[in-house]
């Protein structure tokens, strides 16, 4: 007889390679949550992920109004994939996604990086996406410790009960 | 829900040791919850506890606490070390709060 033993999740390195709204809070809420329960989080910023700490990005992604299956009119009617391409409407559609997660008292993107990094959360940038969208470290927001090799960041993310996560 | 003493009173608590009922909280039980969970009360601690207090019915998040203009998130963290909304509320004898923020 086997007894079940479950080992605690103490640390959390995610992942986030997406650059829409939903990627991205993803991405923040796990590493938020985590640092609430009194857990490690890492998070590494990697591709179009990197608009969530670029400053001139962060604080306006975008959620995708074509090829989103699960997009709806308010009311919960389909959303025509052909109204997603007009000029405007993604925008308009994303910023309704922003007021209404401000009412849950959800966090602009900048705000939720602080909250993660005062609790003791770790933000990194990905070297080889920063190299390929010639970016530069006073491009990023102020909360990115470093710009790093997904092989540091690996190395970081070891130890009993941690867990790597990729959104 | 299971019954346990603290600070000389009989109280019901949960399982996980939040108060069942937030009126018999006292400051000798806040003391006595907070050093099982190895923290001395300070009037800092005691400021956002009488905060928690007052809003626990409004759906209290990290970031509320944090605009309550008693002590900003880092500072938060440091009073309540190892998940300040979920020790605090403990201590400051309210539900546990059902917040992912």
């Amino acid at each position: 007889m086997s007894e079940k033993k479950d080992t605690q999740v103490k640390k959390v390195a995610i992942i986030c390679a997406k650059g829409t709204i939903e990627d991205v809070y993803a991405a923040l809420v796990m590493a938020n949550g985590a640092v609430m329960e009194g857990m490690e989080a890492k998070l590494f910023f990697t591709f179009f992920g990197l608009d969530a700490i670029t400053k001139k990005q962060m604080n306006k992604l975008h959620t995708a109004t074509v090829g989103n299956p699960a997009m709806r009119m308010p009311g919960g009617l389909p959303f025509p994939s052909l109204l997603g391409v007009i000029p405007g409407v993604e925008a308009g559609v994303s910023a309704m996604m922003r007021s209404q997660m401000d009412k849950l008292d959800i966090p602009p993107v900048d705000e939720f990086l602080d909250m993660i990094t005062a609790g003791g959360g770790e933000i990194y940038a990905c070297k080889l996406a920063v190299d390929m969208f010639k970016l530069k470290k006073e491009n990023l927001s102020n909360h990115v410790i470093d710009i790093i090799t997904i092989g540091d960041f690996y190395s970081m993310a070891g130890g009993e009960g941690s867990q790597i996560i990729f959104t | 829900m299971t019954q346990k003493t603290i600070a000389g009173v009989n109280l019901e608590v949960s399982d996980e040791g939040y108060l069942a009922d937030s009126s018999q909280w006292t400051e000798e039980i806040a003391k006595e919850i907070a050093k099982e969970e190895g923290i001395e009360l300070t009037d800092k601690h005691f400021e956002v506890i009488n905060f928690i207090r007052s809003n626990a019915d409004s759906g209290l998040t990290i970031r509320k606490v944090g605009k309550s203009g008693i002590v900003d998130i880092k500072g938060f963290y440091e009073l309540f070390p190892g998940g300040p909304l979920k020790i605090s509320t403990k201590v400051a004898g309210v539900s546990k709060p059902s917040s992912c923020i």
